[in-house]
């Protein structure tokens, strides 16, 4: 699955403050397909894991009430400029996927 | 003989796994499993009893939630939740009118800050709820969104 990921991570007077987009269609199984009438089956993110080298951070379960292309932003304290972050998902249908990124500090 | 203890015991890990799937086990333990009930569960109280043990909540004056005060488009809602409590173990975000009102629910380690943002359907106007849980108590406010789309089209 072609994945587009938008994460950054910045580092700002000891907290870094992490943004994700995730593309991700996050169907509620309710939508009906306007051509077939048939119902779009469910298809969310349930488990999203936030993990600063290796720790985690933030561990969230999601419902399908999460917007599709879900935008996530949380803070956390002790990463230093370089180190990594990783945002793993795995949703309904078995389907995973993971990025990662490295603690920047603004210009 | 070994392997025949060694077999037992991979056994009865994997009992304990079907008991951990089947919900027998709290949902605090077992991070990894979904809390299917949780978010399938109708109404905010169920929901709540059925996500962190307790429907008893306190609001709270601390927790802030900003929302837009009117969404012109109910699929897609800004909601950042963050709070003055100390000790913060998990935010979970509820809309109140939702047919399953339990969008989310982020477990937070002890480095992070208490503070979520995300976005969220929101089917009709409705009253968006915070509920933080903080040193083993559950505190929580909420805050009106009214929607002028509906918002479970997708």
């Amino acid at each position: 699955m072609a994945n587009d990921w938008k994460v950054r991570a910045t580092l700002k007077g000891g907290t870094t403050t992490l943004k994700a987009l995730i593309t991700h269609p996050m169907e509620t199984g309710l939508r009906k397909n306007k051509k077939t009438g048939k119902k779009v089956p469910a298809h969310f993110i349930q488990n999203l894991t936030v993990e600063h080298n290796g720790k985690n951070v933030c561990q969230a379960d999601w419902g399908p009430a999460i917007s599709a292309n879900p935008y996530l932003s949380i803070k956390f304290k002790g990463a230093a400029e370089g180190d990594s972050v990783k945002i793993s998902w795995n949703d309904n249908k078995g389907k995973s996927d993971s990025h990662t990124v490295k603690v920047a500090v603004p210009k | 003989m070994k392997r025949r203890t060694l077999l037992k015991g991979s056994l009865s890990a994997g009992v304990a796994g079907v008991a951990a799937a089947a919900g027998l086990l709290t949902p605090q333990l077992v991070m990894a499993a979904w809390p299917k009930a949780a978010f399938e569960a109708k109404g905010v109280d169920n929901a709540v009893n059925s996500l962190l043990g307790s429907s008893s909540l306190t609001a709270s004056s601390d927790i802030s939630i900003k929302a837009p005060p009117i969404a012109e488009n109910g699929a897609v809602v800004n909601i950042a939740v963050s709070t003055k409590l100390k000790n913060v173990a998990s935010i979970s975000i509820l809309v109140e009118k939702n047919a399953q009102p339990l969008t989310s629910s982020f477990n937070l380690a002890s480095v992070t800050e208490p503070f979520v943002k995300t976005r969220v359907k929101v089917a009709k106007t409705s009253s968006v709820i915070a509920v933080v849980k903080s040193g083993g108590k559950l505190y929580s406010a909420g805050r009106e969104v009214k929607v002028t789309i509906g918002g479970c089209g997708g």
